[in-house]
């Protein structure tokens, strides 16, 4: 099979940002700033190169990670869903990691400025193995990278709480991939087969057969549990608030949107191209996941409102938004899955800017942590409180935002799947659709009323924030006015990984 | 600073720390807080710990009334028991359902069993000729799955910039450099830090580090031909540079390896094999035919890059080893 030049683009994109990110350990730290955005830079361009090949041929391929074909050697996979879910999250880093720059630098420790780059960079190597990979032991690897480089950026500003917020980060996430790997192992005794496609042919002969049937349950359940703690689904998202709130805007950013989100892709790519999506709907998984996306949909909504600083209202309210993702995953059907999907990307784009956008407000309040001294903000930093109502309306569902479609398309499914998951989920978004408004429009409102007996004095942003908060905002517009192609490409993509 | 709550604070503290398990908890900084007072730049988390501690001292008035009625019905001790009994049962749950999957796994050794199919076959029956390597398990991680393997040295790399980044005191960064400097100005830093002279323990060091970097070294290279490889050898020998530098100081091994050493040999270490690899993957993609000769199956030159990735891992397993442990001796190497 003759192979375009085109096809080499992921591994490319992986093999570079593992050159550049082993070199920033002995360069200077602006230098290593350069470099990252160069990963940066070149890791999008050969995603939209890889986008533009896959939507064209409408297919996807299988590239082989050396001399051996599959079920020998490592391969990689790429295909339109997987290409423009990662191109995405490139737009949501570069912004993120521009956005957070000066702050960045304020938070850590100035000679060690080039590990928090070399961080990143393995984030983003982590991040496009595991939207690749078509291995499931390469996957588990890749999680390993994510996880030790995430907690990396939990704790990088060394205050007490970051450090133990990094330690409960390392626990809990652990534990995730250690339930993972017990899977896989479990996985690989009953098949023998380690690579995505001769492992689906295995699982359907022994579905079909009834052999081995208790393993292979505990097999689906380790991986779902899993993977669900690693991306904080409620009741496993005690990690998520600390972690996301004490780390630096770039990181904070990174994690909620990037991380965890890495994860539910592995698991739905999992769940069609290993277990089989018929296997999946005929077991009871999907239920004990919809019944935790409520629960978490509500309660994450709920302690936002409580909580009392600005950042860790936006963690709380990613656990809710993961909720949804797990509702929409619970749904039994393809057009649950395809909410999910979208979700995962809308909801990447909106949290990072929220995140990246709130630290800003902070520092224009003087340092502030909490919600209530942000009063009058909008008037001190323009752009960063423009930035915030945009996301935050964005979350409460307004029309022509990407989070609207949302909620819609859940809509859709849950009336398509009647019966009591219908009337579950319609009053589950109810409830978090107020509360959201609730927390959301409540502190926008403060941004706007001005302070009594006091001269607003206008913050000047520096030109990288201006540069991120503008790339978010672009972002989030452009996701939401072509949300029908962007939907298109991920129906076609997903229908290859059957 | 904080002070350590007394009495019935200490009831408030917990009292409140229970009911918000999550977030709120992260009280048990003392320490930190302590180094960073010692920092004379004002960062902005003090400030942040401070609005806490007043925002902690308006509420605690109303937490103590909450909590003399919670007290009163024991409320606090009784939670903790039903915590810590749902914990235990989980648990059983989780063993009871594990071993049960476990017993109905296929038996060990069965010849039916799953894995002994096609991958396996291929393998066995066509390793040695296909990879060029005599230890098949060596020729499947660094050949068949080498982007696996790839992956588990980033895996080291990761974490070795990790303990870096937290554990590295450097003294020429101004922001951080308190605890630094605090190790550095104590009046016994010089030999605190330090191992201990041991005699003993340098006579065995004298005679054993140089077999055990030499059998490192062996192991290392004969990968490809006998059991081991470059992360067993890089582990031996790693455990030989600590022998060293816990019997003869920092000052001793600084003289053939410091921190710009580790950095350059990590760097030289991955850049090769990312590279070498990069030419693999990209051949073997492609369809191109690869130009490394595989040699002799069992010369010590032979099976192609594999001795070379050996080697790579070897290093960066030997030097992310003895960085993990300086780092968590003295904080520097």
């Amino acid at each position: 099979m003759h192979m375009h030049f085109v096809q080499n683009f992921p591994f490319m994109g992986i093999l570079l940002t593992l050159i550049c990110a082993v070199l920033s350990s002995v360069l200077r730290p602006r230098a290593a700033r350069v470099v990252t955005l160069f990963v940066i830079a070149a890791v999008t361009c050969l995603t939209a190169g890889t986008l533009a090949y896959t939507v064209s041929t409408g297919e996807s391929y299988v590239y082989m990670m050396g001399h051996f074909p599959a079920p020998w050697g490592n391969e990689i996979r790429a295909g339109s869903l997987e290409a423009v879910s990662l191109l995405f999250f490139m737009g949501v880093i570069f912004c993120a990691f521009v956005g957070g720059k000066e702050r960045s630098f304020q938070d850590i420790e100035e000679t060690k400025y080039n590990i928090f780059c070399i961080l990143v960079d393995l984030v983003i190597l982590s991040l496009q193995a595991l939207v690749y990979t078509n291995d499931i032991f390469t996957a588990f690897v890749f999680i390993e990278i994510n996880t030790l480089a995430a907690a990396g950026l939990v704790c990088m500003r060394q205050t007490g709480r970051s450090l133990v917020a990094s330690v409960r980060y390392m626990i809990m996430n652990l534990l995730g991939s250690s339930l993972f790997l017990i899977g896989i192992v479990i996985l690989y005794t009953i098949t023998g087969h380690l690579l995505m496609e001769p492992l689906y042919d295995s699982v359907q002969l022994l579905v079909a057969s009834g052999e081995y049937r208790v393993p292979l349950l505990m097999v689906v359940a380790l991986i779902t549990v899993g993977l669900s703690l690693k991306s904080a689904l409620f009741p496993f998202d005690k990690w998520l608030p600390g972690a996301y709130s004490n780390s630096t805007p770039t990181g904070s950013a990174i994690l909620s949107s990037i991380v965890s989100k890495g994860y539910i892709f592995l698991l739905i790519k999992i769940f069609y191209r290993v277990i089989g999506i018929e296997n999946i709907f005929a077991l009871g998984i999907c239920d004990v996941l919809f019944v935790f996306g409520v629960i978490g949909m509500i309660m994450g909504s709920v302690s936002a409102v409580r909580a009392t600083t600005t950042r860790m209202m936006i963690a709380y309210s990613s656990v809710a938004q993961i909720g949804y993702v797990y509702v929409a995953l619970g749904m039994r059907s393809e057009a649950g899955i395809i909410c999910a999907l979208w979700h995962i990307v809308a909801h990447a784009l909106t949290k990072s800017m929220l995140f990246v956008s709130a630290s800003a407000l902070d520092a224009a309040s003087g340092g502030t942590h909490k919600r209530r001294d942000l009063r009058g903000v909008f008037y001190r930093n323009p752009l960063a409180a423009l930035a915030f109502t945009l996301g935050g309306v964005n979350l409460v569902g307004v029309p022509l935002l990407n989070v609207f479609i949302t909620k819609v398309m859940l809509m859709e499914a849950a009336f398509d799947a009647g019966g009591l998951h219908m009337a579950i989920t319609l009053t589950a978004m109810v409830i978090s659709t107020l509360l959201n408004a609730k927390y959301f429009l409540g502190t926008i409102q403060t941004f706007f009323t001005p302070k009594r007996d006091e001269q607003a004095v206008r913050v000047k942003n520096s030109f990288s924030l201006t540069v991120g908060l503008v790339g978010f905002i672009v972002l989030n517009f452009l996701m939401g006015i072509f949300g029908s192609q962007v939907l298109d490409i991920m129906v076609s993509g997903l229908a290859c990984f059957v | 600073m904080r002070e350590k709550p007394e009495g019935l604070l200490k009831w408030a503290h917990a009292f409140s720390a229970f009911m918000n398990a999550g977030d709120e908890r992260l009280d048990n900084d003392l320490v930190f807080s302590q180094v960073r007072d010692a920092d004379q730049d004002v960062y902005e988390a003090d400030s942040y710990e401070q609005e806490w501690a007043e925002h902690e001292q308006e509420e605690k008035q109303e937490v103590i009334e909450r909590l003399e009625r919670w007290r009163a019905l024991k409320g606090y001790r009784a939670a903790r028991r039903a915590y810590a009994l749902l914990c235990v049962t989980i648990c059983m749950i989780m063993i009871v359902v594990l071993l049960y999957t476990v017993g109905s796994l296929p038996a060990y050794g069965d010849p039916n069993h799953p894995i002994n199919n096609e991958v396996s076959a291929r393998y066995i029956e066509k390793g040695l000729q296909e990879t060029g390597a005599v230890n098949i398990v060596t020729g499947m991680i660094l050949d068949y799955r080498a982007f696996d393997t790839l992956g588990e040295s980033t895996v080291l790399f990761t974490g070795a910039m990790v303990v870096l980044f937290l554990l590295r005191a450097d003294a020429q960064s101004h922001k951080y450099s308190a605890l630094a400097q605090t190790m550095k100005d104590s009046p016994h830093s010089e030999t605190f830090y330090e191992p201990h002279r041991d005699v003993i323990l340098q006579k065995t060091a004298m005679i054993l580090v140089p077999v055990v970097l030499i059998f490192g070294v062996y192991v290392v290279l004969n990968g490809h031909l006998s059991p081991g490889g470059g992360f067993s050898g890089g582990a031996i020998m790693g455990a030989g540079l600590m022998l060293y530098v816990t019997a003869f100081g920092f000052a001793s091994i600084r003289r053939f390896f410091t921190y710009k050493t580790y950095q350059f040999v990590v760097l030289i270490a991955l850049l090769t094999y990312a590279m070498s690899k990069c030419y693999s993957f990209y051949t073997g993609a492609n369809h191109i035919e690869s130009i490394i000769p595989l040699g002799t199956p069992g010369a010590i030159l032979s099976s192609g890059l594999i001795l070379v990735l050996n080697i790579c891992v070897g290093f960066v397993v030997t030097c992310t080893m003895y960085a993990f442990y300086a780092m968590f001796r003295k904080g520097e190497m």
